[in-house]
């Protein structure tokens, strides 16, 4: 599924399978971001989680393949569906989880929720609530890594209904400007809330969205994390040799509906079943694995040791106490 | 281990739904993400996804009912091997962890102080200084960081090769080279973007507007992302910027050029708002605001920059945010204003002192911390207040400041407050008319009258 460009990028035909090791690194990470996402459906249903909660589910190869081409201090943030980013960065499934109950154990000591987490260890820069605006953030973590003189590389995840954004194209003429290391990452999963791309865009090739900056494009199959993971080597290499911002379109597909109280009216249910049944990023890979011949009961040791991870995490969500009142009033300003 | 499947809510407000439609009978193995019944409220429809694996219990709500309540338990979830009449040992998690949506608490709760702790030490005497104009100040104070700290740079339209479109930072390029001062695109929200993105790793950027109008472009980077970030991550992540320009009218350039922003940022949380007068206030106060480690929004005025003042030539010479200066002393009334009307304010203060009235002259220097103790023990001298501001009356400064003193002085006030205030319309571009808008030395001295 990966499209040729012109700018010297294959589009992840390289070196495209991954080591035995590796997938099962993949299928780890992909069955803890699903099962993460479940535990917090199920949260959010019996009210632990208020508010807003827009989950991963579905799209889990794009940020396992994503992250597996990343080095301690490349910087990445994304927009409000960012569980699966936190989870893939490293950051604590407890402190993740405690922060979708508005816990003091979540990372912004529930004073962010599902949309607002941040780790500075783990150099994500959040979850951000208005769409677009991470991008215009994203490239100025780029622009921080060129002033410093690293090579570090900054991945700004954005979805497709924020691809018409203003200031994203804002944002594409300065990073090409500046040539700055910043991997734009396009998650196309079909629906901005309710408005299906093919309603949205009248650019149906959004990959090639950053032509007129001559951003170099790369389009690749979302549910593969093998696929996203050769494109991410070649786009994140460009970036960090110095040449530039890439635009990576991966197709992609979320199961439930935009937030947890969207009914999902705009999709036929035969669409979502078909892509679960067909297309499904932790069967593929699963499938990949038995054929390699890893045994089924590797397998489900690692699920069972998800599992452990996801229900330790929901249980620390729901001890960990809510905030002391005190914290109302700290965290606003830096006291100098 | 048994566990029972709760009946989910399909969003905060939801209490209650019917049980539509069982999609997995008993006994049938189920892998978690199945979709295993769905439910139905007068809103939407909804699929409920099983998130552990395991076999299909007993149903214990048969499709078609109504009003099943939130949390009710709808079916087991037997684990492999289980009978299927084992009971569920704890249904887990369980709602009772729920925290109870409780009312705000009436109770004592910790509160931001209301009047910010100000120093009530007299201001420093920098000693020796020298006439320059407030644009030469502004200029001095970010070369001066820029050479103190490597991590500070400026950036905006026309700021490097133009030597900035009102020349504020002439001579900048030369003395620091383009990775320091960096021009950009007429691009407001996205430069604006970038520089906080960059802030949030811990650069220090100077983010020059051509003018405040065009911060309108980014004010949602401004607010929503340098803001309030410190907060939404629990104090992990700092913003240290600078978003400076002129503000206000400036001379007959219309609607859309001319106005004030200093109620507009003063009212948000997480931002300091810095409004200098003079010139050793935009280079003290620039200075101070390069060097703090939060998002400062620092409103000048084009027609100051041309302004002399005497300045400290001190080179390590720096103000304070969040501290009020009593630029004139007076007994009958006090008279609190910034920017550029502060100026305006000492001249009327001049007449008044011809006609046996002595007025003090506030120059609030900083809108946000607001230095309320200043304001508040000259109001407790005078029994009088008078503000006095270039923007629009409704929910502006003054409104601030005189719910300050009603709350901190009420019963040292002889009159009510009143508060002078640019006209409530769109600026003019007619020269009579833009007269007509402004607060001038008279709108002041006929204010001061009414509570004298």
């Amino acid at each position: 599924m990966s499209n040729e460009t012109d700018r010297g990028l294959s589009g992840g035909h390289n070196s495209r399978a991954m080591t035995e090791a590796d997938l099962k690194e993949a299928y780890y990470q992909m069955v803890l971001i699903r099962r993460f996402e479940e535990r917090a459906g199920q949260l959010y249903g019996m009210g632990l989680i208020g508010g807003f909660c827009h989950l991963y589910i579905g799209q889990e190869a794009v940020v396992v393949g994503i992250q597996m081409e990343l080095k301690q201090g490349d910087k990445i943030i994304t927009s409000y569906r960012d569980h699966g980013q936190m989870l893939a960065a490293g950051m604590d499934p407890r402190g993740v989880m405690a922060e979708l109950t508005g816990r003091e154990g979540g990372y912004s000591h529930g004073k962010g929720g599902s949309m607002h987490m941040f780790s500075s260890e783990k150099h994500f820069y959040g979850g951000h609530g208005i769409v677009g605006a991470q991008v215009s953030l994203g490239i100025g973590l780029a622009f921080a890594n060129k002033y410093r003189g690293t090579d570090e590389v900054s991945v700004t995840y954005y979805g497709e209904g924020a691809s018409n954004q203003g200031q994203v194209y804002e944002s594409f003429n300065l990073a090409a400007l500046h040539k700055l290391p910043c991997l734009f990452v396009l998650e196309n999963n079909r629906y901005g809330m309710g408005t299906s791309v093919e309603r949205a865009s009248a650019s149906k090739e959004l990959w090639r969205n950053g032509e007129p900056w001559g951003i170099p494009g790369m389009h690749v199959d979302g549910m593969d994390v093998e696929a996203v993971r050769a494109a991410a080597a070649e786009a994140v290499a460009h970036c960090r040799a110095g040449r530039g911002p890439v635009l990576l379109e991966v197709d992609t597909y979320r199961y439930r509906g935009h937030s947890m109280s969207d009914p999902a009216k705009y999709r036929q249910r035969s669409e979502v079943d078909e892509v679960r049944r067909n297309h499904d990023p932790i069967d593929r890979v699963r499938r990949e694995l038995l054929e390699r011949g890893v045994a089924e009961s590797e397998l489900k040791s690692m699920d069972d040791k998800v599992k452990a991870v996801v229900l330790d995490a929901a249980e620390f969500a729901q001890t960990s106490p809510e905030p002391d009142p005190s914290e109302l009033w700290t965290d606003i300003l830096v006291e100098s | 281990m048994a566990t029972e499947i709760l009946m989910p809510a399909l969003s905060p407000t939801m209490k209650e739904g019917k049980v539509a439609r069982w999609l997995r009978k008993p006994g049938e193995a189920i892998a978690a993400g199945d979709v295993i019944a769905e439910i139905e409220t007068d809103k939407a429809t909804m699929e409920v996804e099983a998130v552990d694996e395991g076999v299909m219990g007993r149903i214990l709500i048969p499709e078609g009912t109504e009003n099943v309540a939130v949390n009710t338990p709808i079916a087991i979830l037997l684990a492999d091997g289980e009978d299927a009449d084992a009971q569920p040992a704890a249904a887990a998690p369980t709602a009772d962890a729920a925290p109870a949506a409780a009312p705000p608490s009436c109770g004592p709760t910790p509160s931001a102080p209301s009047t910010p702790p100000v120093s009530a030490q007299p201001e420093k005497d920098w000693g020796e200084t020298a006439e320059i104009t407030v644009r030469e100040a502004l200029r001095d104070a970010m070369a001066a960081e820029l050479a103190r700290d490597e991590d500070v740079f400026l950036i905006g339209e026309e700021v490097a090769q133009y030597q900035g479109a009102y020349k504020v930072s002439q001579g900048l390029l030369d003395e620091f080279g383009e990775k320091r001062v960096i021009d950009t695109p007429i691009t407001e929200q996205g430069f604006t973007g970038m520089a906080i993105g960059a802030a949030l790793t811990g650069l220090k950027p100077i983010v020059e507007f051509m003018t405040m109008n065009f911060a309108m472009q980014a004010i949602d980077q401004i607010i929503n992302s340098a803001a309030k970030t410190r907060y939404m991550s629990g104090g992990q992540m700092s913003c240290p910027i600078v978003f400076r320009g002129p503000n206000g009218a400036a001379a007959r350039v219309g609607a859309q050029h001319s106005q004030c922003y200093a109620s507009w940022y003063g009212h948000v949380p997480g931002l300091k708002v810095v409004a200098p007068w003079s010139a050793a206030d935009a280079k003290g106060l620039l200075r101070a605001a390069i060097r703090d480690p939060n998002p400062v929004i620092f409103l000048e005025n084009e027609i100051l920059y041309g302004q002399r003042f005497p300045c400290p030539v001190d080179e390590d010479f720096i103000l304070p945010i969040g501290k009020a200066k009593v630029e004139r002393e007076g007994r009958d009334v006090t008279i609190v204003t910034f920017s550029i009307m502060v100026g305006v304010a000492l001249e009327a203060a001049e007449k008044l002192a011809e006609q046996g009235i002595e007025a003090e002259v506030i120059n609030l220097r900083t809108i946000r911390p607001l230095d309320t103790r200043t304001v508040v023990d000259s109001v407790k001298k005078t029994s009088r207040l008078v503000t006095v501001e270039e923007g629009w009356p409704f929910a502006g400064i003054g409104a601030e400041i005189a719910m300050q003193v009603i709350e901190h002085a009420f019963d040292y006030l002889d009159a009510p407050p009143v508060r002078v205030a640019g006209a409530d319309v769109p600026m003019p571009f007619a020269a009579n008319l833009e007269k007509l808008a402004l607060p001038n030395p008279d709108w002041i001295i006929n204010a001061v009258r009414q509570v004298v």
